[in-house]
Parts: structure tokens; C-alpha cells; sequence
């Protein structure tokens, strides 16, 4: 038997996210796994059918301790002090990046990022995860008998599966004393379909050579009713918002049609999109590693092909 | 009081190699490093270095010390973070330091802190580009007992008290803490300085001062493994992209729209 404490966020609107029903198929990849999810925040009505053994919410949330996750780090190391999973895992969210890390730390035991993979050979936990900015893969061996892991969006399928666990709130008999405190959270509006949501994304590089070519982008995702992406070397130069960044240090996004405007295609920013369905790719120079991972591709200037694509593209959609 | 900061920075193979060069040897679990091209600076540590020296310029009395752990060091590369400007380099240079997990890296580094310390502030990178972990520094902060705001894009010191902008998936939190403090730096701070030549010519008269692992007071049991690497391979694409080829540029454009509408793309 394996016992699993699974943290699942809800998402914006409150339900939970695909992430955590991802992360229930990745906990049923292991022996005969006995699962706990716990909830930071309001629980949402759906638990109630989750394929897990016991739900535990932590209702209350204080608004200053988002980003900073001191409460939450010490209301889940509580949690697993008392459920003594085996195995604990997160989702590579905001949160879990912080708040797994350091439970593991205060816990003692190994810790490993970002996995794609997990299984167990032998009696132990082996994880697969993308290292080098993507351009390897690497197969660890957790040596601890209790392991922290987050896992990589989009990696497994969402769990569909349902059961009847039992509901518990937990709550925390330590109050942290916050040592860091928020004081304001500055949201930059954007417009349009999330890029995590999106089916389609258009997104642009090195190669457009300047913010303007990105006005041509947001036409094409509008008509595709997608959203625009950019890669990391378009984000450090200014030509866009590090929001709409794409990559390891980015956004993870899987929509069905990616295309790559001007992206060479390093390892960093295929590991954001390499789990879209198709990639597709406009660049100029036939070598460029974009044509290694995409599925159609056009060697071309972007500011000859995309204006013939657009159009094309607004043709078919009328 | 001269106000005390160390910016953790790791040696890593340049990632700006092209995929094409990277190679690994799955005998030894290690990357072979391509021809020619010298390891580097962490790319998000030497933005660390840059978000100290910007508080250094806004007139501050600062010390910047630029801390790493590991073995084999390319002492050129190690000395850039000096170039740009930092005052002091501190290194645990050991062979027994090769190949260790982060959990022991944590060890090293808590002990040279502790050995070089006090310091008022902490900064690193966001991640390293090898790796890619991104929890040495938050596991710092966690056995040092110390308070961590991670994946900053701007600060302003006061006193002690630090105002900090950090990045969200939309946006920015303004959060306020007091030092010591552990901060870890992202790429949206903006790009590190280019050294200058007075730079350049200070760090190549500064020695790095070195320690061994003994020096801080640990040993080789200290330093197990516990995520033990099995293998490191490179993920094979059998992908056969299939290029659209038109009469001309802006005709292929056609032809990619059409065929993505054949497939059901749009």
C-alpha cells in the first residue's frame, strides 16, 4: 500500500482545478495508493465525489499568507504529521513551487520538481523529470521513505473516475507569525482567453524583431479566438509583457494548436508547450530547432507568410 | 554598519548551446560538455548579482559577497559576478562536491553561511538552468529559519525593511519584510550589467577565498545522496515535421491555413 496526500487548488471560479484531477491519475500510477487530498480554501461541492479516501479542507485562508505560504507550509506539514503519507504531491503551481519545497525541507526528506513520471520499482518512488531547460530527460530514485513531489501540468490526463470519500475540515492549532506580509496585489488586466485555457495560441520570438509585429499575432488570435504567447528572449527584451511568457521559467500551456512565429525552439521554451496537440511553425531559418518539434511547418519570412495566413485563416472562419 | 548581502551563484554549462550540441553520457549520467564553449554563471544568479548592485547604486553602504559550492570551478566564469561589481567571491571547493543532490547543497551552504555570516540578506536565483530544481534556496531559507519571498522583479531597502515587487502568473504582489531575508531573483528584473573594463581589471587582481568541505565543519557522510540519479537521456522526437510549400512565401501562408483547416486545426 501506498499512502498518497495529494494538495489540490481550486481554480478562479472555485471548483477544482484540472491540476489536482491530473495529479489523482499520477498518485493511481502508484502500488495500491490510498489517497488524501487536502483543500486550501473553500471545498468545493465536487469533493464530495472525488475517487480518494478522505478529503481534508483547510478552510480558512488568510489573504496576507497568499504568495508567501507561511500558514499554509505549516497547516500541511501538521496535516502530514498526522496522515504520514509516503508520498506527498503538488502541482508546479505559484503555490506548490513554494510551499512543497519547503515542507520537504522541514520534514527532512527528498524533494524532487516539475516530474512528469512516477512510479514505484522496487519498493521505491522513481520520477522522471525534464532537466537541462528541457534538452534532457533524467529518471531519479527517492533513497527516503517519505517523498515530496510536484508534478508537471499537463503531464497526466484528468482523473474522471469517482468515489465517495469522507470529508473533514482540518483546522490548524498554530498560528504562524507572519514574518513577510502582502501588501498589494497588482493584477495586469488582459484581454481576452487565458493563455492556460486557451485551444489555440499564437505566439512570437526573437525573429519578429520588434514589439509591433505582435499588433499581427493578437489579430490572428482573435480570429482563432485563441490567445498570444511569446517566448522568453521576446519577454526579457521588452516587445511584451513577461505575462504572456511561454516556457520553462513561463507559462506550461496545452492547446491543441501552438504556433510559433519567429521561435527558434530552444529546450526552455519547448518544455512550456511541447504537450500542445500540434505545433506549428513560421521561421525563416530551416535549421532552427522549431522544425524538429512541430508537426507543419513554413521556412519563410513571417512578414510574408503570416498576412497570407491571416487572411486565409479569416476566410475559412467566415 | 556596513549592511551584508550574498548572492548564491552555481556553475552550469551554458545553456545557450544549441540542442543540437547538447549531448549526455548515459554511462556516467553526466553532460558532456560540447567543445569550446566554457561553463557559465547561472543566468538567474547573475541577475541576483544585479539586484544587489542596484541597491548598492541607489548610495547604500553594501557589501556584496557572491557565495557558490561545487568543484572544478572555471575561475573565469566564477569571476564575472566580481566584474559587475560584487566585492568579494567565496567558494567551497571540494572533489567531494561533484555530485551532490540539493539536499546536501542546502548542508554546504547553510555551513559556509554560517561560517562567513552574519548576513542581512540572501539573494539567488529563481533556478538554475541545469538542474532546473529551483529549491536550494527556498530549502536555505527553510533550515536557516529565515523568512523567503520568492521570485522578485524588484526591491527597495529602508533600514531593514525590505519593499519588494514579486511576479505572479498575472501581475505583481507589493510585500514588505523585515532582514535577514532570503529572496530568490527572476529574469524580470532586467538583464545583468555588462562588466566595464575597471571591473574587469578589479576582479582580476580579487582571489576568490576558498574552503574546503572540512573547512566548514562538515564530512563526506554529510553529504549522501538521497535522489539518486538513474539515468539521463536525451527524449527522442519522431516527429517528421511536413513543411507547406507554396509558389511563394505569402501562397505557402495559404497553404498552411488550408491544410490546418483540412486537419481540423481551425
Amino acid at each position: 500500500m501506498t499512502s498518497v496526500l495529494l494538495v489540490g487548488e481550486c481554480d478562479d471560479s472555485g471548483s477544482l482545478g484540472q491540476p489536482a484531477l491530473q495529479a489523482i491519475t499520477a498518485a493511481n500510477r502508484l502500488t495500491d495508493p490510498e489517497i488524501t487530498v487536502v483543500i486550501v480554501g473553500d471545498l468545493p461541492p465536487s469533493v464530495s465525489s472525488l475517487p480518494v479516501g478522505l478529503v481534508l479542507g483547510i478552510p480558512k485562508v488568510d489573504e496576507s499568507d497568499i504568495g508567501i505560504y507561511e500558514q499554509a507550509t505549516t497547516d500541511i506539514f501538521q496535516i502530514i504529521n498526522r496522515v504520514h503519507p509516503d508520498v506527498v504531491l503538488f502541482n508546479k503551481s505559484d503555490f506548490g513551487s513554494l510551499v512543497a519545497p519547503r515542507v520537504a525541507f522541514r520534514l527532512g526528506v527528498v524533494f524532487a520538481s516539475d516530474c512528469m513520471e512516477i512510479s514505484n520499482v522496487d519498493g521505491s518512488i522513481v520520477v522522471t523529470r525534464p532537466v537541462f531547460g528541457g534538452s534532457a530527460l533524467a529518471d531519479f530514485e527517492v533513497a527516503t521513505t517519505q517523498s515530496v513531489i510536484t508534478l508537471r501540468p499537463g503531464s497526466f490526463s484528468a482523473s474522471t473516475e469517482t468515489g465517495n470519500p469522507s470529508v473533514e475540515e482540518f483546522i490548524s492549532d498554530v498560528t504562524v507569525d507572519q514574518r513577510a506580509s502582502v501588501l498589494d496585489t497588482i493584477e495586469e488586466s488582459r484581454e481576452g482567453v487565458r493563455l492556460e485555457d486557451a485551444n489555440v495560441i499564437v505566439s512570437g520570438g526573437r525573429g519578429l524583431g520588434g514589439p509591433e509585429p505582435f499588433s499581427v499575432l493578437h489579430d490572428l488570435a482573435n480570429v482563432l479566438e485563441g490567445a498570444v504567447g511569446a517566448s522568453r528572449a521576446a519577454c526579457d527584451a521588452g516587445w511584451i509583457d513577461h505575462a504572456y511568457q511561454v516556457g520553462l521559467t513561463g507559462k506550461s500551456v496545452t492547446p491543441d494548436l501552438y504556433i510559433a512565429v519567429g521561435i527558434s525552439g530552444a529546450s526552455q521554451h519547448m518544455a512550456g508547450c511541447s504537450s500542445s496537440r500540434a505545433i506549428v511553425a513560421i521561421n525563416k531559418d530551416a535549421d532552427s530547432n522549431i522544425f524538429k518539434e512541430a508537426r507543419y511547418g513554413v521556412v519563410g519570412d513571417w512578414e510574408k507568410v503570416l498576412p497570407a495566413f491571416l487572411s486565409a485563416v479569416r476566410d475559412i472562419k467566415s | 554598519m556596513v549592511f551584508r548581502i550574498v548572492v548564491l551563484a552555481k556553475q552550469v554549462p551554458d545553456p545557450e548551446v544549441p540542442p543540437s550540441q547538447f549531448k549526455v553520457d548515459e554511462s556516467t549520467n553526466s553532460v558532456i560538455p560540447p567543445n569550446g564553449v566554457p561553463p557559465v554563471v547561472n543566468g538567474f544568479d547573475l541577475n541576483a548579482v544585479e539586484a544587489a548592485l542596484r541597491l548598492r547604486d541607489s548610495g547604500l553602504d553594501i557589501e556584496i559577497t557572491v557565495l557558490s559550492v561545487g568543484s572544478e570551478f572555471a575561475m573565469d566564469a566564477m569571476k564575472k559576478p566580481l566584474a559587475m561589481g560584487a566585492d568579494r567571491l567565496v567558494l567551497v571547493d571540494d572533489p567531494l562536491l561533484s555530485q551532490i543532490d540539493s539536499a546536501a547543497t542546502v548542508k554546504v551552504l547553510s555551513a559556509a553561511i554560517a561560517k562567513d555570516g552574519p548576513f542581512d540578506l540572501i539573494l539567488g536565483g529563481r533556478q538554475a538552468s541545469d538542474w532546473d530544481q529551483a529549491h536550494v534556496i527556498i530549502g536555505l531559507a527553510e533550515v536557516l529559519g529565515l523568512p523567503l519571498v520568492s521570485l522578485i522583479q524588484k526591491l527597495e531597502l529602508d533600514d531593514d525593511l525590505v519593499t519588494l515587487q514579486r511576479v505572479i502568473p498575472d501581475g505583481y504582489q507589493v510585500i514588505s519584510a523585515r532582514c535577514p531575508l532570503v529572496l530568490t531573483v527572476t529574469n524580470e528584473l532586467g538583464e545583468p550589467r555588462y562588466p566595464n573594463l575597471r571591473g574587469i581589471m578589479q576582479a582580476s587582481r580579487k582571489q576568490a577565498e576558498i574552503f574546503t568541505l572540512e573547512d566548514v565543519g562538515l564530512s563526506d557522510t554529510d553529504i549522501i545522496p538521497k535522489l539518486e540519479i538513474k539515468k539521463l537521456y536525451i527524449p527522442e522526437s519522431n516527429r517528421e515535421v511536413q513543411l507547406i510549400e507554396g509558389e511563394d512565401e505569402a501562397d505557402s501562408g495559404k497553404k498552411l491555413a488550408l491544410r490546418l483547416h483540412e486537419e481540423k486545426l481551425i
